[in-house]
């Protein structure tokens, strides 16, 4: 088996006297489809947070393709092909979409630095960002402002903003959350359309979704991993349904 | 030596204590709301000037003039709070700066036109006049009642915000107010509500206050700093924070103003500087 | 593909026919109000300070109540080489006043730009008052509440003197606007310049995408630092004089009006915000303060509730209106 491109050992974290990370361990190969689930407030978004760097762990290790970037800036870790969604759109709202890609763009080809060199003049940025809203078939929408679009499109524009970065390791904090169903098939395409080699870490809440998407599933409970595994033994799992949706509910098509 | 060394705490100590009544009011609804009002201190300032109008020209009595200024000024405070801050709460800090410095020009414009841009004195009644004898030395009388006044205040304060279901509720939303929400607090209500109540308190400072802080129309700009100082130090919406702060704001000031006039505010920034430096959210951050 | 034709991206760097107005109306004031021209260049100075702010506040969105800290750093540098120095020579008494506010700007802000929100906001207040009460007690190198005199400017390129009517000063500043103008333009143009309305538009997402957010914050806070402080030299120079109030709250205040009333984060707001601020400021003051700080006061939460972009966002809201209700 190939080196883990991302892993995480006994990572702690807590908000005063509340427990949000509790010894969690994770590791993500190459190519790897990982679904990590739970309930609201099990801690799920603060655990990406803890692996880009956005919140300091108070134990445990990052690893990232083999360096200890536990205690790397996020900047540090973006550049060692880490990226992410994040769950309530975090975007240029003022910005035009293409603006809002190229921005991961410049940041990735090191160009964003530059004083005296003409945004415009960036032929490179600009194809690669018009050809990269293509593939999320958002070109139409290049020129708008992000804060015109609908919100479906606007869930579009958080995930190309992180494919931008070309990463290596992808961390997708429910993307289509808050988008219709009918509309999120869209969003589910270009998540299965990224690079095969790819790893991706996806929250999701839609077990419709988490079946189809995943190779692995870990379930997290008030910050402590209750299970891992292939979906139909965690899906299976009773003390995942339990804690999950309730004693009596049935996992497959739960949706909140 | 050790006379001047007890003026200067109490004196300090008084300073102190009007900069807590009057800015820990924007402290909480900081903390609430996340609002950077720097209106503030045109309430207190407002606050002086009704007191003085009341007492003055309307010829009430002192203890009934003061209240009635942190009445008026309560009511003034929440027409502004649902006409204007309202539309302004989530935006950027930058607009409601702009839009509560606005709000200061005309405050301060409004004031010099109704009672000139001289210094007024609120009129002390005689009983509160001349000094007291406290055993071990005199102190002069009203700067002793003051601190009366204020230690009632910040014993209420500190029993309405740890024993009260109100304390409790603005407690949890400065907190987490997302959580409050869930659990069912109308956050709006209670932060016009604390808004009200914490006018009332500068309007009372302010009137309170005039005797050691002056009463221009420009006190509204003038001391904002101090005010701002007191909430940044002590930590939003931290009752303990800002008291501790106000504390070593009014203090240090009083000293370095006695023993080194030349410097004249030189210490309080470089305290502030050194302070929000170390601890940039404050003593009693959230 | 279809494409609204009111908004172009990322194309900062066209100049747009519309460019060219307020140098038109800069060149036209000259002639037509010879006898304003004092109020002319100070107007022009503070076009190029709400300029530096724009940097900083429009483009990375760092909010600052202490912006007169590097102005009045620029002014007192200009001022204390000529009066106690001797060194008279305005461009490089200029030069030299830029480069020292910016240092003093990237120090300031090497240490304050790792806060944010109010901290950020009281400190770069305190900085401000803290250098103002330093020179006050620096009597003799600032001539302190008196301010400082016996600042002379040799004539310009060793060429035209300062004359009485301001003529020089009024060509100079403009010169040195355009100059610093056209530089700030580029800026704001550049990858960096978008680098940095990205900071403003949402900071997070940007440390999310690796982007160094200090570092470019404070880049940006110590290029706008000598803006600011040619700015003040500049105020120095052509009035031969510094006043302590180069350093006060108030022109910090004044200057963020004027650039709000204007607009933000499209560098013009400046060139509109500051001569309706002073020249309304020169008229009514004049009548009386207190109608002047009311009606600014009033112009300041209207434009707050229902211009927040300025009046080039104003204008441009119509501008586009107009535009698209055209055949
Ligand atoms: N910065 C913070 N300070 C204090 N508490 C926090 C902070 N961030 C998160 N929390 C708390 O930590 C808990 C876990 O939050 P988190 O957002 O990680 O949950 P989650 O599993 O992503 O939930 P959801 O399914 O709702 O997205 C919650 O109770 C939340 O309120
Ligand atoms: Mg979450």
């Amino acid at each position: 088996m190939s080196e883990p491109l991302l892993e995480v050992r006994n990572l702690c974290k807590s908000f005063g006297a509340l427990v949000v990370a509790d010894e969690v361990s994770l590791a993500l190969r190459p190519g790897a489809r990982h679904a990590l689930i739970g309930p609201n407030g099990a801690g799920k978004t603060t655990l990406v947070n803890l692996i880009t760097g956005t919140v300091e762990p108070s134990g445990g290790v990052i690893l990232l393709g083999g360096h200890d970037v536990t205690r790397w800036s996020q900047a540090r870790r973006v550049k060692h092909g880490l990226a992410r969604t994040f769950q309530i759109n975090t975007l240029f709202r003022g910005l035009s979409v293409l603006e809002n890609v190229c921005m991961a763009i410049s940041e990735r080809r090191a160009v964003a630095a530059k004083l005296w060199q003409r945004a415009d003049a960036r032929a490179d940025v600009i194809a690669e960002g018009m050809e990269l809203l293509e593939s999320v078939k958002l070109d139409g929408d290049a020129r708008r402002l992000v804060r015109e679009l609908p919100y479906g499109r606007q869930r579009l524009v958080e995930l190309a903003i992180a494919l931008g970065l070309r990463p290596t390791v992808l961390l997708l904090d429910e993307p289509a959350a808050g988008v219709p169903s009918a509309e999120s098939h869209v969003l589910l395409e270009a998540v299965e359309a990224l690079p095969e080699s790819m790893a991706v870490l996806m929250i999701e809440h839609d077990m419709d979704i988490v079946f189809r998407f995943a190779q692995r599933v870990t379930v997290l409970v008030q910050g402590a991993i209750l299970t891992e595994g292939a979906p139909a033994e965690v899906g299976g799992d009773p003390r995942v349904q339990e804690v999950y949706l309730g004693e009596n509910a049935e996992l497959h098509g739960g949706r909140r | 030596m050790i006379n001047s060394f007890i003026s200067i705490a109490f004196d300090g100590l008084a300073f102190a204590m009007i900069l807590f009544i009057i800015s820990v009011g924007l402290s909480v609804t900081m903390g609430l709301m996340g609002f950077v009002n720097l209106a503030h201190g045109m309430f207190a300032m407002l606050g002086g000037y009704i007191a003085v109008s009341l007492i003055r020209e309307w010829g009430a009595p002192f203890l009934l003039g003061a209240p009635l200024a942190c009445v008026a000024v309560a009511l003034i405070s929440i027409v502004l709070e649902r006409t204007l801050y309202r539309r302004l709460y989530g935006a950027d800090e930058l607009q409601q700066v702009l839009l509560t410095i606005g709000l200061v020009f005309m405050g301060i414009a409004v004031c010099t036109f109704i009672w000139g841009p001289l210094n007024v004195q609120l009129d002390v009644p005689p009983y509160l006049k001349g000094q007291v004898d406290l055993g071990f030395r005199r102190f002069p009388t009203y700067r002793t009642f003051i601190m009366l006044i204020s230690f009632a205040v910040v014993i209420g304060l500190w029993y309405g915000f740890e024993r009260t279901l109100l304390g409790a509720k603005v407690r949890a939303a400065v907190d987490n107010q997302r959580m409050a929400e869930t659990v069912g607090i109308n956050i709006r209500r209670l932060f016009t509500l604390t808004f009200a109540l914490g006018s009332a308190l500068a309007a009372l400072g302010g009137a309170l206050g005039t005797e050691i802080l002056g009463l221009t129309p420009t006190y509204a700009l003038e001391y904002l700093v101090y005010f701002l100082i007191v909430v940044a130090v002590g930590g939003l919406g931290s009752l303990r924070g800002a008291f501790l702060a106000a504390l070593i704001l009014g203090v240090v000031d009083t000293a370095g103003k006695y023993y080194l006039p030349a410097f004249g505010a030189f210490f309080i920034f470089a305290v502030t500087i050194v302070l929000l430096l170390w601890r940039p959210q404050g003593f009693y951050a959230r | 593909m279809e494409q609204p034709a009111y908004r172009n991206p990322l194309r900062t760097g066209a100049v747009r026919p519309t460019e060219l107005l307020p140098w038109l109306a800069a060149a036209l004031g000259f002639f037509l109000f010879p006898d304003y021209l004092q109020l002319g260049s100070q107007i022009l100075i503070m076009v190029l300070f709400a300029m530096s702010l724009d940097l900083i506040l429009g483009y990375a969105g760092i909010v600052s109540l202490g912006h007169a800290a590097l102005f009045g750093t620029g002014a007192y540098t200009a001022g204390i080489l000529s009066a106690h120095l001797g060194w008279s020579e305005p461009l490089s008494g200029l030069v030299i006043a830029g480069l020292v506010a910016g240092v003093v700007g990237f120090v300031c802000g090497a240490v304050i730009l790792y806060t944010r929100g109010l901290t950020l906001l009281m400190l770069t207040l305190a900085v401000t008052i803290l250098l103002q009460e330093l020179a006050n007690e620096q009597e003799h190198w600032t001539g302190g509440d008196d301010g400082l005199q016996g600042v002379v400017m040799e004539p310009l390129l060793g060429l035209f003197e300062f004359d009485l009517y301001g003529q020089t000063a009024y060509l100079y500043a403009l010169a040195v606007l355009f100059v610093v103008f056209v530089a700030a333009r580029t800026i704001v143009g550049s990858s960096f310049g978008q680098s940095l309305r990205g900071i403003r538009e949402n900071e997070r997402r940007m440390h999310a995408i690796g982007c160094p957010v200090y570092r470019q914050m404070l880049r940006a806070y110590t290029i706008a630092a000598v803006m600011a402080g040619i700015a003040g030299a500049l105020l120095a120079q052509t009035t031969e004089f510094v006043a302590l109030d180069v350093l006060s709250f108030e022109r910090s205040g004044d200057v963020m009006i004027m650039l709000i009333l204007g607009g933000t984060g499209r560098l013009y707001g400046a060139f509109i915000g500051a001569p309706v601020y002073m020249i309304l400021q020169d008229q009514l003051a004049r009548l009386s303060p207190e109608y002047w700080l009311f009606g600014i006061g009033a112009l300041l939460v209207a434009t707050i509730l229902y211009a927040p972009e300025g009046m080039l966002g104003l204008a441009e809201r119509y501008g586009v209106r107009a535009r698209r209700e055209a055949p």
